[in-house]
Order: structure tokens, then C-alpha cells, then sequence
């Protein structure tokens, strides 16, 4: 036996030290490249390029997300835009549910996150169905005072809006009739509901169809979010809840139900950032948001999910082609 | 994408695209296993692919470091096997999933919550190993080295150490396949690997099959690996099967 | 919540929640309580006993004649090898993309999970059944299949428990996920934070490691109880029933 042995294990506690080195520098910070241009104002007015301002390179802003696709690619939007006007950006996408993500917010773990008007209304400050505001821009103020009472700003929200739509096939709609959410109520008893985790406690999800249209369903299954149309195509669910710009309403050929008794509020995305990051971000923060956020039509966000959903590109793709074709970025 | 700016006037324009039903229904739009489209974006999981075979060895590194001092200090004092064993296995037990989202309110998420849990579950399969491996040397070796001179630190490491290295190796590989499958659940804890592009569309059949194929080809990569370095360290095992 | 809970922070409040109902985290529906906890658990319990009799029922009987026969070896332990390369959730994921979700997909995947440890333990359970025994026994007369159920199955039992505990405990931990896949189980808390709170998301791991450790040493207690006392190895280790002899009756282990 020769004096090989111990060099092995050298070799080995080398690795775990240069492994111990590598955990500590191991969180990634995930940058943008920045742009070629630079002046000393920043930001854009709508419809023009996102011009780097130095002076934002100080300042630094984790963007983060819910977890579906409308939500991650507004979030490289925003993230990338950001970017282009001199901000050190980070991104922690794909958080969760709303109450995840807005824990994460509140705990500054992310400094920003694009939250809906509506849901905010109904999830976060329990403003009750009788109440809710049904013109978009009252939404937004509303939303706007709340949050500003938990020390977060709510920036001037997108012209689209993204409601929580209740579903089924038009198979399903044919053979019962089904038109406005009120005509479930004869065959609710029949029928099963496929929802994401949290709309058991949402009012604009099962429990607002329960307090709402008094809808008793034969069952509800909780499933992952990503499954909401395949299980109303597979034929699992009689009825699925999805949102309005969701690309595969229109591929399947389902039918939204009518809300006739106005359960559902606006749903504006409005960007809510943490107070002191908005104030130590300057102008160019609102300037930039609002400049992108112009052009975020029903159309266009539609066309963004669908390009993530059907075509497979990644949000950042997508969100990269939107700003490149609409003049925001080179 | 790129390529000259449109005039401001016209941005945006042709931006949606023509969707009517029947208009794309291609292999991608039905979510099918598309091997086309498999070859064109395989790049797409270069990068969660380099974070998972991060997440990977580096914790199989510190884990053997952690289990194989323990180890060394057990083979000793027998009385630290029952804890050692007991305090590991609790953590081994915990589901892997239950344990990244126990961690994230005290370290937040990242390559460090995931790294925590990570190493937990290379503790005991390790550090078993370690021990079973010391305790099966066979004691006349050890007598004959001490025999023939050799102290208590010289006879540790020249003999019981690579007389143990097949059980220590067989532990590690465990260990190693082990923790490939637990770091596909590593994005729970935001620290990427190849669990972000399966739960980014689990419906599209290509992308689950090449991002979960690329986890197994790491795992029996990775298998192999430990094996060969074994094969290497201790080649008296090798004569005696081929004889 | 009583005061000595209270004391105990957030495990208290976990405690307080596995035995009190309670809103959910935004309001307007119950979650948490016995009911609920009882609920879960015994679709968690469902689903892994749904898949390890699944797995069983394939496995064993063709790891013990593929043992008896002497045959497939390579393939009882390589499917060993890559079965423990293939991580949960992408099994999960690969029936909800090909299947879509439900009970039956779920333990047709986790039943996939459970057999390569039942197999390559049935395996060697037999294989390292000592010739000169089969030999007597095929000398005093006996046939093929006697020598499988009175021989063989009775010596590799150790082996099999010890197969089969394994797969317990790994179908019970990644059974966690699956309510990804839309079935009900106690990882529902861990996953839906957002509705459970982190008092509900601690309770369900907690349930979940006990399910685990009440498992690990129930079928670690049969296992040792069908060991004959001769071959029973040193106590404080935990024995899983690996894979190849180095020398019978001496503790087993992967080459």
C-alpha cells in the first residue's frame, strides 16, 4: 500500500471548499445587457425608444411574478424594459398564488409585481361583491388608496383587462342551454368544477359562485393552474374557470359564460411597488411602465399568452418581440 | 429577432398574429412530441441543465464531506452512530417538498434553501455507508497492518479507507441519483434546474421529455462516473472478478 | 389557540391547526381540523397503497422468477439503477402530459416509482437463497414451484420486506406532489400555501414525516420479524434490504 490514499481525500475536501465558495456566491442575479446608448434622462413617452439613464443604474429592483404565462411575460416586460432604461433588474418570476406573492412583496423579497385591480379587491381588501366598482378606472383608485395604506404604490394600470371567466365546452352549453352563469343553477348539481388551489377561498372563483348564484356543484377538484383548459378539452371537467386572454378559449371553442350578476370585477394589471424602492427609483420608473404599458391591448396580451402557450416560445421571447416591434427596444 | 427598426408610426403593426381554428394545427399547437422542434430548442435547456448539475454536485460535495467526517468520527466512538443515524434519518424522512417550503420563510428563496435541503438528504444514505464500510474490513487485515508496523492513522487511512471504498462509492451513488431527482424540485425554492421548463408547460409532451430525459441521462451520467472513479481507486477489486 | 401552544410559535400554531378548524388564509372557506387532516391523509394513504399493490403485484412475482431462473439479472438491477435516476416529479409530470390528471394516472405513475426497489430485492432475495438448500430440496423431490414457495419465498422474505419498505416510503414522500396531478393529498397544504397559511403548510409535513417514519418502522419491524435470527445484522443501523451480498448474513451492499 502506498501513501496514495490520503490524497484522494484532499482532493476531495478541495471540491467541498471550493463547493462551500460556490454556495455562498451561488445566488444568481439575473441581469439584462444594458444599451449602447446612454444620456443622462431616462425613461420614454409612449410609443418611443426606452432611453438608459445612468443615474438608475444605483438603484436596484427584483421584479417578480404569479405563476402562470400572462403573469411571467409581463413580467420580462416589465423586467427587460426596466433594463433598457439603466436599472440593475433582478427577477424572481413564478411565485405563486396571489397571497404568495404579495407576502413576498410586503417581506421585500421582490420589490414589484403586476397584480389585477380586481383581484386585489377581492382578495386583499374583502371588498364585497355588492360594492365592488364596475368602471375600470374607479377600480383603479380604489385599488390605488388600498394599497397605498400598506405602503405600496399601485402604478397607473394597462388598457386590457384579464377576468376570471367561467367555462365549458360548447358541447356542454348546447346540451344544457347554458349562456349567463344563472343558467348553471339547474344543472350545478350534475356537474363537476375544475379550479386552481385558491379558488376555493376567492369570491371571484367558488366561493363567490357559491355566495353569488347560490351554485352547489356535485364536486370540486383543485389543480394546478397550467391545467385549466386541458382539463375542460380532456373532458374531466363540465366546468373549468380560466381567464379571458387565455389563447386556448378560442382554440377549443369554448363559451365563457355571461356574468349577469356582475360577480366579476375589472381586471386592469396594474404594476404594485414596494414604496421605498418607488421612491428611490425616480421618475423614470413610472415613466417607462407606462410607456410599455400602452400598448398591452386585449389583442396584443392575448397574442403574447399565445405565443407562449401554443407557439412555445419562453415569455422572455416573447416579451422581448413585443418591445422590439413596438419601438421600446432595438 | 431582429433586424431594422419599423418606422414609430407602424409599430406593433402585424404584431397578432392569424389564429382562426385550423389555421395551426401543428405538432407544437396540439402539444405533442414534436422532435423537430426538440432539436431547434434544445439550447433552451442548456442553461437550467448547468444549474442542475450545480444544485447536484455541489451538494453530494458537501454532504460527502459532512458524512464522511461523521463517519470517521463514529467509526470510533460507536456511541455517535445511533444519534448521528437517528438526527439524518429524521431529515431523510421529511419529503423533499415539504422541506423547500419549510426552509423559504427562514432563508428566503435560492440556491442556498435548496442547497440546505439537498444536503440533508445526502447525510444518512452517506454516512451509512461510511460506517458499514469502515466496520466491513475484515479485522485480520487490520491486525496484519498493524503487524507489520503501521500506526492507527497510517492503518485508517491505507487500509480501512480503500478496503471501504466500494460501499462508501455504492452510498455515494445513491446519494448522486438521489439528488438529481430531488433538485428537479428545486424551482419550488426559486433555484432553477430542470424542474423549471417541465412545470413551465406540463402539458407540452416534448418539453417533458426532454427536460426530464436530460434529468435520468445526468443521473445514470453521474452514476457511471462514481462507479468508474471507484473502478479507479480501487483496482484489486477489478483482478479479483475477473478472476 | 391555549396558551402553551402559543408558546411553541409556529409549531403550536401547526398543532393548533391539525386539531382546530380554521378560515382560510384570505377567508370565506374552512380549512385545517381533524376533518380535513383525515381527509387527506386517507387519499395520501389511498394512493400509495393503490400503487405498491400495483407495483407488488407486477414486481414480485417476476422478480422471483426471474430469481429462480437465475435469469435477467443485469436487467432486475439496471432497472434499479435507472428507476432511481428518474426523479418524481418528472414521472408526475410525463402522465399528466400524456394521461392528464386523476387518481387512476397518479398511482400508475407512483406504481412505476415503487417497482424498482420491489424487483431488484425479489431479485436478490432469491438469487442468494444457498444453492446447497435448493439442491437438498431438489434431491428430496421437489418440484420447481415447491422449491419457489417453500424455499425460496420463505428465505428471500427479508429481502422482499425490505424492497417494499423502500417503496413505501418513497411512494408516501412523492406522493406529496400529487395534487399537481389533481389528486387530494397532504401535500395539498404544502403546495397552496396561499390558502392553508404556513401553520397548515408545517402541520402537513409534519403528518407526512410521521405517515413516513410510522411506515419505515412498521415494515422495518416485519422486515426484522420474517429475518431468521442468524442472519440478522448489527443493531442501530437501518437495514433498507440492499441489493447485493458481499457476504450472506454479514449485511448486505451495492458492489
Amino acid at each position: 500500500m502506498t501513501h496514495r490514499a490520503p490524497r484522494p481525500l484532499l482532493l476531495v475536501l478541495l471540491v467541498a471548499l471550493a463547493a462551500v465558495g460556490l454556495v455562498a456566491c451561488g445566488d444568481d442575479a439575473d441581469d439584462g445587457g444594458g444599451n449602447a446608448t446612454t444620456s443622462t434622462s431616462g425613461g420614454a413617452s409612449p410609443g418611443a425608444k426606452i432611453v438608459e439613464n445612468d443615474a438608475n443604474g444605483k438603484v436596484r429592483i427584483t421584479i417578480g411574478s404569479k405563476n402562470f404565462t400572462e403573469q411571467k411575460v409581463l413580467g420580462e416586460i416589465y423586467a427587460e424594459a426596466l433594463d433598457a432604461a439603466g436599472y440593475e433588474v433582478d427577477k424572481q418570476l413564478n411565485l405563486g398564488d396571489e397571497q404568495t406573492a404579495l407576502k413576498t412583496l410586503e417581506q421585500g423579497q421582490i420589490d414589484a409585481y403586476p397584480e389585477y385591480t380586481g383581484t386585489a379587491l377581492l382578495s386583499f381588501f374583502d371588498v364585497k361583491t355588492e360594492d365592488l366598482p364596475k368602471e375600470p378606472a374607479a377600480a383603479f383608485e380604489q385599488v390605488k388608496a388600498d394599497f397605498a395604506k400598506k405602503d405600496l404604490v399601485a402604478l397607473p394600470p394597462t388598457p386590457f383587462t384579464s377576468s376570471n371567466e367561467v367555462a365549458v365546452t360548447k358541447a356542454t352549453a348546447d346540451r344544457y342551454g347554458l349562456r349567463t352563469i344563472s343558467d348553471l343553477s339547474k344543472v350545478a348539481s350534475r356537474l363537476t368544477l375544475y379550479g386552481s388551489p385558491e379558488c376555493r377561498q376567492r369570491l371571484d372563483c367558488l366561493l363567490g359562485l357559491q355566495r353569488t348564484y347560490g351554485l352547489r356543484f356535485k364536486r370540486f377538484v383543485p389543480v394546478d393552474l397550467s391545467q385549466r383548459s386541458k382539463v375542460l378539452s380532456g373532458g374531466q371537467a363540465d366546468v373549468s374557470i380560466v381567464f379571458t386572454t387565455d389563447p386556448q378559449n378560442k382554440r377549443d371553442g369554448f363559451v365563457l359564460l355571461q356574468d349577469d350578476k356582475g360577480m366579476f370585477p375589472p381586471y386592469n394589471s396594474t404594476l404594485v411597488v414596494r414604496k421605498a424602492t418607488y421612491d428611490q427609483a425616480g421618475p423614470d420608473l413610472a415613466r417607462t411602465i407606462a410607456a410599455v404599458n400602452a400598448k398591452l391591448t386585449a389583442d396584443v396580451v392575448q397574442e403574447l399568452n399565445a405565443r407562449v402557450d401554443l407557439d412555445k416560445e419562453t415569455p422572455e421571447e416573447a416579451a422581448e418581440d413585443y418591445l422590439k416591434q413596438f419601438g421600446f427596444t432595438d | 429577432m431582429s433586424g431594422p427598426l419599423p418606422p414609430l408610426a407602424q409599430a406593433g403593426e402585424g404584431f397578432v398574429r392569424d389564429r382562426d381554428a385550423g389555421s395551426g394545427a401543428s405538432c407544437v399547437a396540439d402539444d405533442g412530441v414534436c422532435p423537430g422542434w426538440i432539436v431547434d430548442h434544445l439550447d433552451r435547456y442548456a442553461d437550467p441543465l448547468a444549474r442542475h448539475v450545480l444544485l447536484t454536485v455541489v451538494a453530494i460535495a458537501i454532504g460527502f464531506a459532512i458524512s464522511f467526517s461523521l463517519g470517521l468520527l463514529a467509526h470510533r466512538r460507536r456511541w455517535l452512530v445511533a444519534p448521528i443515524v437517528q438526527v439524518t434519518g429524521i431529515l431523510y424522512t421529511i419529503p423533499s417538498l415539504a422541506l423547500f417550503f419549510l426552509l423559504l420563510p427562514i432563508t428566503g428563496r435560492g440556491f442556498l434553501t435548496a442547497e440546505i435541503a439537498l444536503v440533508s438528504y445526502t447525510l444518512l444514505i452517506i454516512f451509512r455507508n461510511v460506517v458499514t464500510g469502515l466496520d466491513g474490513v475484515p479485522p485480520d487485515v487490520v491486525d496484519a497492518a498493524r503487524g507489520m508496523g503501521l500506526d492507527e492513522r497510517q492503518v485508517l487511512w491505507q487500509v480501512q479507507i480503500p478496503l471501504a471504498l466500494p460501499e462508501i462509492a455504492a452510498g455515494l451513488r445513491i446519494a448522486a441519483t438521489t439528488t438529481v431527482g430531488l433538485a428537479s424540485l428545486a424551482f419550488f425554492a426559486g433555484a432553477g434546474g430542470l424542474g423549471d421548463p417541465i412545470y413551465a408547460d406540463p402539458n407540452f409532451k416534448s418539453n417533458v421529455l426532454v427536460a426530464g430525459g436530460l434529468c435520468v441521462l445526468l443521473a445514470i451520467v453521474l452514476d457511471l462516473a462514481i462507479l468508474g472513479a471507484q473502478r479507479l481507486l480501487t483496482p484489486w477489486t477489478r483482478r479479483a472478478v475477473a478472476g | 389557540m391555549s396558551a402553551p401552544l402559543a408558546a411553541l410559535g409556529l409549531f403550536g400554531d401547526a398543532i393548533d391547526f391539525l386539531l382546530h378548524a380554521r378560515e382560510s388564509r384570505a377567508g370565506g372557506t374552512e380549512v385545517g381540523g381533524p376533518g380535513e387532516f383525515a381527509r387527506l391523509t386517507w387519499t395520501h394513504l389511498q394512493v400509495t397503497a393503490a400503487a405498491v399493490a400495483l407495483a407488488a403485484a407486477v414486481a414480485l412475482p417476476l422478480g422471483l422468477v426471474l430469481g429462480h431462473r437465475r435469469r435477467g439479472g443485469f436487467l432486475a438491477v439496471s432497472v434499479s439503477n435507472v428507476g432511481r435516476a428518474v426523479p418524481s416529479l418528472v414521472l408526475i409530470a410525463l402522465f399528466v402530459a400524456f394521461l392528464g390528471v386523476g387518481f387512476l394516472n397518479v398511482t400508475l405513475a407512483l406504481a412505476l416509482l415503487a417497482v424498482p426497489p420491489i424487483l431488484t430485492n425479489a431479485y436478490v432475495g432469491v438469487t442468494q437463497v444457498d444453492r446447497d438448500v435448493i439442491d437438498a430440496a431438489v434431491g428430496q423431490g421437489m418440484t420447481d414451484r415447491q422449491v419457489m414457495a417453500r424455499i425460496e419465498l420463505p428465505l428471500a422474505l427479508p429481502l422482499i420486506f425490505g424492497g417494499l419498505r423502500t417503496s413505501v416510503v418513497n411512494v408516501i414522500a412523492t406522493a406529496t406532489i400529487a395534487p399537481l396531478a389533481g389528486v387530494v393529498t397532504l401535500g395539498d397544504p404544502i403546495l397552496s400555501q396561499g390558502v392553508y397559511g404556513d401553520a397548515g403548510k408545517l402541520a402537513a409535513a409534519i403528518v407526512v414525516a410521521l405517515l413516513a417514519i410510522v411506515a419505515e418502522l412498521g415494515l422495518g419491524a416485519a422486515q426484522r420479524a420474517v429475518t431468521p435470527r442468524p442472519l440478522r445484522g448489527s443493531p442501530g443501523l437501518p437495514r433498507r434490504g440492499r441489493l447485493f451480498p458481499t457476504s450472506p448474513g454479514k449485511g448486505l451492499s451495492t458492489p
